[in-house]
């Protein structure tokens, strides 16, 4: 019996474990997929918003405003990049300007620190590849980017750290109300029993709320496609660019990732499906229409790849928080800005929880820290040196174009929550995630984790499931 | 600090030949660092053949083209590492490398770019659909299932019909491997066509020109593609969209220089060819700094890159000694391939295009009309295209080349020691398939003797130890 069972390993989920694993409790973390932060923690914008957009008094104002104050203190704590880039969000015409105003009127409502209005030609001097055809901006210095699925990582392997237990593959399809607490059950037979329930489960939120009997709102999978440039389009712009919202929505935004790629989108249509990850030749052509009036000219030839994510879009025009049974706690309708409110949301869930009778006494040992992975990219040959010297891993550079040693890999598949698919190497290192998309490097790290795990390399799979790489081995069956 | 008088980047083609040329025009302290194991490059993988023919006048797989350089490099006495990668390049040429030893510097009179090119990936194309696995470029597969011995895939669609997208038509229908079609959005395709023949005739493979891949199917694994005709504007046609079932798209969609080191160093570039920008001696426009190979710009065959080689590695050599750079060879020009279909017959007429030489003079057969009378031929201009064309008309022959495995897992490549009849391909793949070696092995040792009731010994093309 768990003190606490998480449904959902994303972001809301992994911040919500790493804040309760404070406490003497035992914790379980349920993930349907191989891995963490597979939804929509591993594609959206990455923005730590500064909270000028929501509504005063919703939660998603209050939540994002005190996410973004958190934000920077988690990330050092956890070892993840951060970078406070600012954001302009740019007015083209009359009806931009005006709601630019309105936009500065409801941040400075919301707390925002620091939001300015600047003329044309001052966004331009901030970021001179914007178009001539820019009016005006309202900047939004505390604005920033973070790595999305680095933190949830980061953050579940925080908690795991310190006691919290995750579940893979865990697909939850029933949850049954006893006296003493609750009785999950996955669809592979397992059985879970815990006093408490958290639903942080994303899209599926609403269909984990149905099962303990709250049918009170619906979760749609909202598509945001997406297109990432090469490192060398860098100089596009610093900031996050976005459009003042109008009567048409929010549009897309522009953005260099922590990592210093140039990002583009998303797009915003709702989808039927809840696994519908698709990337449409429209979607794209709507996001290379509206990043091309942002600036005069954008490098689309320096595409490495597209993609596609679903927000968890709840039809309660707010994030859901709540506790509709006793015992359960929804974390539902987590859609933007609920990367940067994450952190509070987690505060959030733990007050709840506490204010529901959960006797719990904090840990003595509890530590809030990583250990810090090592980047060798970005050591200096000195440092270098001294990493090869005292581990020769360190000296085989499995993937070329991001420079991620054999070290680094090893690392990521003993490092909690271990990665144990390709493309989970590829969110723990970015050995895979540069301009050759892992043509080079894909067969060294199969057979890496082939070899730490003790499994066949026919049996090592992209992202879980059937997504396995190779069909067996040649010339191997005929001879006997 | 270490020094150097040349430092070349790269053991593929291009870098042994600027080695062993840097050596001959009076360099002492010659390096040449690589990242794999061995030297060799991109050869070790491309175990078909064809290689060779310009060089040393006689066609050769990739290893044993690769070996016959590697021989030179080590009878020249030249210092390489392995397992090195360079990491920075800058413009006053000094060099940073990380090994299991650990991290180095090399300060180098003169430094010669060879670290080859890479393949464009997924991304780049913008294809719409899913992410699944099962989506890889030829080169990788070629790696799976050359080097390692796995099978990336059983049903396959290829998009793309440059010479690695055929040549991995032909490797995986050896294997057993289904390749359902090969997709080519331009009008012709830039494949050799020789390699149009040899891949995708021979085993009656769809060349679909003027289609590409507009959706990618499948959420884990690919379940299948759409493929669509396009315009003379390149834009899919609607209502010509076709699903193929298959469980793994394979791209050969072009190569790309590969230039981080040379964007490092801040050479200028040249954004056509997204190579270096380079003279006639082979140097950028850092002093001291030469390229060669595909990391200026891909290069058809590995002949011309050896070429590149040689005159880069003299030219780094001189620069190193002080003396006065030398342009190559005046008057060598390169004899171009014919590519595409556009030269050949429609299937079951007697032309033949004749892979003896580079000329691929186009040869018309007429069959003799009496008994006793001989074949005539056209358009020939020697008597082995003769010889070549009448046996292509009436009993084609083809050189075989695979893989064996070894006990230990290593893959050994391997190829008949003449061409064997066509009709025959498969019986002696089975009986290939059936054999398992053990190492040490030589290039050159008959493995199997007179295959399949036919002339031809399988041999090793490689040695390993």
């Amino acid at each position: 019996m768990y003190k606490a069972a998480i449904i959902g390993a994303g972001v809301v989920g992994g911040m919500t474990a790493r804040r309760l694993s404070a406490y003497d409790m035992s914790i379980a973390i349920l993930e349907k997929e191989a891995d963490v932060a597979m939804g929509q923690s591993k594609a959206n914008s990455g923005i730590v918003h500064a909270g000028f957009d929501p509504k005063p008094g919703s939660l998603k104002a209050v939540l994002n405003v005190e996410g973004n104050r958190l934000m920077e203190k988690t990330c050092a704590e956890l070892g993840v990049g951060y970078r406070k880039n600012g954001a302009l969000i740019v007015a083209f015409n009359d009806e931009d300007m005006k709601n630019l105003g309105i936009l500065y009127e409801r941040g400075a409502e919301n707390g925002v620190e620091g939001l300015k209005l600047l003329d044309g030609d001052q966004a331009r001097k901030m970021e001179k590849n914007l178009s001539k055809s820019v009016r005006g901006a309202l900047y939004a210095p505390t604005s920033g980017v973070v790595c999305p699925y680095e933190l949830t990582i980061e953050a579940v392997g925080n908690a795991m750290d310190n006691g919290a237990e995750l579940y893979r593959n865990f697909k939850v399809c029933d949850i049954k109300k006893e006296a003493h607490g609750f009785i999950i059950e996955a669809e592979d037979g397992r059985i879970i029993e815990s006093e408490y329930v958290i639903n942080c489960a994303g899209i599926y939120s609403d269909k984990i709320a149905s099962m303990v009997g709250d049918d009170s709102f619906t979760v749609t999978p909202r598509a945001g496609e997406y297109m990432l440039l090469d490192k060398e389009a860098g100089y596009l712009t610093d900031a996050t660019i976005f459009k003042v919202p109008d009567h048409m929505g929010k549009g897309v935004l522009a953005t260099k990732t922590v990592d210093g790629n140039i990002l583009l989108g998303p797009t915003s249509v709702d989808r039927e499906d809840k696994e519908d990850c698709k990337v449409t030749a429209g979607g794209l052509a709507v996001v290379k229409e509206k990043e091309m009036r942002f600036f005069d000219e954008v490098p689309f030839d320096k595409v490495i790849t597209q993609f596609t994510g679903l927000r968890a879009h709840g039809d309660k025009g707010d994030f859901i928080i709540n506790s509709p049974v006793k015992g359960f706690i929804n974390a539902a309708g987590i859609e933007s800005p609920g990367l940067t409110s994450a952190p509070a949301i987690a505060v959030k869930i733990e007050k709840l929880l506490l204010e529901s009778g959960m006797h719990v006494s904090l840990k003595e040992n509890y530590n809030p820290c990583r250990k810090k992975r090592v980047v060798f990219s970005r050591c200096s040959p000195e440092e270098k040196n001294r990493l090869i010297k005292e581990n020769s891993d360190y000296g085989q550079i499995i993937c070329r174009c991001e420079e991620v040693t054999k070290a680094e890999i090893l690392d990521a598949i003993r490092t909690n929550p271990g990665a144990v698919d390709v493309d989970g190497i590829k969110r723990r290192t970015r050995s895979g995630m540069g301009r050759c998309q892992g043509g080079f490097c894909m067969p060294g790290v199969l057979e890496i984790l082939a070899e730490e795990l003790k499994k066949a390399p026919e049996e090592i799979t992209k992202k879980g499931g059937d997504s396995k790489i190779l069909f067996g081995r040649l010339k191997a069956g005929e001879k006997k | 600090m270490k020094n150097a008088q040349v430092v070349i980047i790269g053991g593929g083609p291009a870098g042994m030949s600027a080695a062993v040329a840097a050596k001959e025009a009076g360099a002492e302290r010659v390096m040449v660092i690589e990242r794999d194991s061995s030297l060799g490059g991109i050869l070790q993988q491309c175990i078909h053949n064809g290689f060779g023919l310009h060089k040393f006048g006689e066609e050769l797989t990739g290893p044993e083209y690769a070996e016959r350089y590697e021989k030179l490099v080590s009878d020249a006495g030249i210092e390489f590492l392995t397992d090195t990668m360079v990491t920075d390049l800058s413009r006053d040429r000094v060099v940073t490398c990380v090994n299991g030893n650990g991290c180095m510097q090399i300060k180098a009179d003169a430094v010669v770019l060879a670290m080859g090119c890479r393949e464009r990936p997924r991304g780049a194309l913008n294809v719409p659909g899913e992410r699944p696995a099962g989506v890889i470029t030829a080169g990788t597969a070629q790696k799976f299932v050359n080097m390692k011995g796995y099978l990336p895939g059983k049903k396959i669609v290829i998009l793309g019909s440059g010479d690695i997208g055929l040549i991995m038509a032909r490797r995986m229908t050896l294997e057993g491997v289904e390749v359902k079609a090969v997709c080519e959005i331009m009008e012709d395709s830039g494949g050799l066509t020789r390699n149009i023949v040899q891949c995708l005739r021979d085993f009656e493979i769809p060349l679909k020109l003027h289609h590409t891949v507009t959706e990618i199917h499948g959420k884990e694994r690919v379940e299948g593609v759409t493929v669509t005709e396009v315009d003379d504007k390149l834009n899919p046609v609607r209502g010509t969209e076709e699903y193929i079932s298959c469980d793994t798209l394979m791209l050969s969609v072009g190569l790309i220089p590969e230039n981080e080191l040379s964007k490092k160093a801040e050479i200028k570039m040249d954004l056509k060819t997204k190579g270096p920008v380079i003279g006639e001696f082979k140097q950028t426009e850092v002093p001291g700094i030469f390229a060669c190979g595909n990391v200026v710009k891909v290069h058809e065959l590995v002949d011309f890159v050896s070429d590149e080689g040689e005159i880069a590695g003299r030219n780094a050599a001189r620069f190193a000694l002080g003396k006065d750079l030398e342009a190559g060879e005046k008057g060598k020009k390169h004899v171009t391939e014919k590519k595409g279909v556009k030269n050949l017959a429609p299937e079951g007429e007697p032309v033949v295009i004749c892979t003896v030489c580079p000329v691929g003079c186009k040869i018309t057969v007429t069959s003799p009309e009496k008994e006793g009378e001989e074949f005539k031929t056209e358009g020939n201009t020697c008597s082995r295209g003769r010889a070549y064309a009448i046996k292509e008309v009436t009993s084609p022959e083809r050189t075989l080349t695979t893989v064996m495995r070894c006990g230990d897992g290593t893959m050994v490549p391997v190829k008949t020691d003449r061409p064997i009849p066509k009709d025959k391909i498969f019986e002696c793949m089975k009986i290939i398939n059936e054999k398992t070696l053990m190492l040490p092995i030589k290039l050159g040792d008959i493995i199997i003797e007179k295959i399949g009731e036919t002339e031809a010994n399988v041999v090793c093309s490689k040695s390993l130890s």
